[in-house]
């Protein structure tokens, strides 16, 4: 890769370069030029004429060759450096090395010792692949670098991202509605009513989608709230509020909620409203990892035990935190 | 002995320091002044919208970059974890530039639309609310103040005079756009627009390496 200098730069860069090593070998030369030799036994050595304080003085021995030596062998590699590896001006050096070359050719390495790794399981359909051990241990560390961070390290979620180890699924739960979700993102949108209900409709939009799941409010909060709900709410949730994976609507019936359940927390999502977003990560990881994710989040709904392993490593972590 | 000549006048002992001294500097770093990769923008790099401008100085006031770097080397681990190394035409408009050096938290370089603006602001108020092994700090009193546009109006044209292309519409239009809007929103919009911009970059990087 060629560095890319004007020439007139360049041409500066190896001039100086050049020079400046001559510049080297010129003051090696002049700074050992006539020394004296070493003093024999019982000879006086030579002095650099220096006193301190009176009678402190400095001999003017010459330097050991081998240090001298050194010097010389500094200014051999530099040039033998100098022709291999880029460094005079845009001279690519005869190696042709460059950063990014050598990114390439590790990256290919890597890329086909993973793709290596995968070969024997990737090709399965995803049913077969999340009860795949070697696939799913893989995989999980794929979980863990890349989904813990919003869906955490066990899976679980937290307030506002969805768990993945229940029953429960806002975008559909079969293999290709989770690949789907992994490869091109979601994005669920719930507009905020707080404006068209008024204060006291989203009470009684709140108090009813509380009744869905079997808790109690007034029950004329519920009857007002039923009406507010088929006219405003059931286009998306459904007329008996079961949701629609097609939009990502939740089923407000199963008393599993994603923003918080209470009366508070019901009341702030519709106010409000909520905007939730899947990042699409096909583009980011590549379809591999994408499968491998998915069978992943697959088998966690399968296996009770797929992520048992993480979840003993965290806790030893933590014993050594503590 | 010549020696003693340098020694015993200490004005020509200044100049000689000062000479041998910036030979490093002229051959290494002068030239990058010149140097294409370097003082040009990569394909697809633009300058900094207004949020974000106020966002990027939100990130070095609360010193982000002490635990963050914005360096993706070209070493395959990154590259798998983060994405595509970072190239010097990426900062061409960073006035500093916010490599860093260490990283507590992980590289911020390519973080842009790996997670949702709502993500980020939870994670902003208390990251352990997403993410419970997390040591970084929550800043909460971002979501609680608001920008004020003149402000950055007049940073942008400071930025021009240093070289950031901002036309005069864009500026007119800075404080508009900024005005009212919280430093949580200014900060994420920074951090969503922390991506590689160019897969034409890659091509040509990659086209550079064929021999």
């Amino acid at each position: 890769m060629s560095p890319g200098f004007p020439p007139g730069v360049a041409i500066f860069i190896v001039a100086f370069t050049i020079l400046n090593i001559l510049g080297c070998l010129w003051l090696i030369w002049w700074t050992s030029r006539g020394a004296a030799p070493a003093p024999q036994a019982g000879e006086k050595a030579e002095k650099t004429g220096h006193v301190w304080d009176g009678d402190l003085e400095e001999y003017n021995n010459p330097m050991p060759r081998w240090w001298l030596g050194l010097f010389v062998l500094s200014v051999i590699f530099a040039l033998t450096y100098l022709a291999l590896y880029p460094g005079l001006g845009n001279f690519p050096g005869v190696k042709g090395w460059s950063q990014v070359g050598q990114w390439e050719s590790q990256n290919r390495a890597a890329q086909a010792a993973f793709e290596q790794q995968i070969a024997s399981f990737i090709d399965l359909p995803l049913e077969q692949l999340a009860r795949n051990d070697e696939a799913m241990r893989t995989a999980r560390n794929l979980f863990a670098a890349n989904c813990s961070t919003c869906h955490g390290s066990d899976a679980r979620g937290a307030r506002g991202f969805p768990n993945l180890t229940d029953d429960d699924w806002l975008w559909g739960g079969t293999a290709d509605d989770i690949y789907q979700s992994i490869a091109s993102g979601r994005r669920g949108t719930m507009p905020a009513l707080g404006t068209v209900l008024g204060e006291q409709g989203v009470n009684e939009v709140a108090a009813y989608v509380l009744s869905l799941s079997g808790r109690t409010a007034p029950q004329d909060w519920i009857e007002a709230g039923k009406a507010h709900f088929q006219a405003l709410c059931s286009a998306c949730h459904g007329p008996d509020a079961r949701g629609n994976p097609a939009l990502g609507a939740p089923d407000l019936t199963d008393d599993v909620w994603l923003h918080g359940g209470d009366f508070a927390a019901v009341r702030e999502t519709i106010q409000n409203g909520r905007d939730s977003e899947m990042p699409a990560h096909a583009p980011l990881l590549g379809e591999s990892k994408v499968r491998l994710l998915a069978a992943y989040v697959l088998s966690l709904g399968q296996r009770s035990d797929a992520f048992a392993g993480l979840a003993s490593e965290e806790a030893n972590t933590d014993e050594r935190n503590h | 002995m010549s020696h003693e000549v340098v020694e015993k006048r200490l004005g020509l002992l200044g100049v000689l320091i000062v000479i041998v001294i910036s030979i490093g500097g002229l051959v290494e770093i002068v030239p990058l002044y010149a140097q294409r990769s370097v003082v040009e923008p990569a394909p697809g790099v633009e300058p900094y919208g207004p949020l974000a401008l106020e966002g990027r100085d939100i990130y070095i006031r609360e010193g982000c970059y002490n635990c963050h770097s914005q360096m993706v080397r070209p070493l395959p681990a990154e590259t798998a974890r983060y994405g595509h190394y970072s190239l010097a035409g990426e900062a061409v408009y960073d006035h500093p530039f916010q490599f860093g050096s260490k990283r507590t938290g992980p590289d911020l370089a390519r973080v842009g639309g790996r997670y949702s603006d709502e993500w980020h602001r939870v994670h902003l108020l208390n990251p352990r609310d997403v993410v419970p092994e997390s040591n970084m700090p929550g800043f909460p009193w971002l979501a609680e103040r608001t920008l004020d546009g003149e402000a950055t109006r007049r940073k942008m044209i400071a930025l021009r005079r240093i070289g950031v292309p901002y036309s005069d519409e864009q500026i007119a239009a800075a404080a508009q756009e900024v005005d009212g809007r919280s430093e949580m929103d200014a900060l994420i919009a920074y951090l969503q627009g922390l991506k590689f911009r160019g897969q034409a970059a890659a091509s040509d990087a990659a086209q550079a390496v064929q021999p």
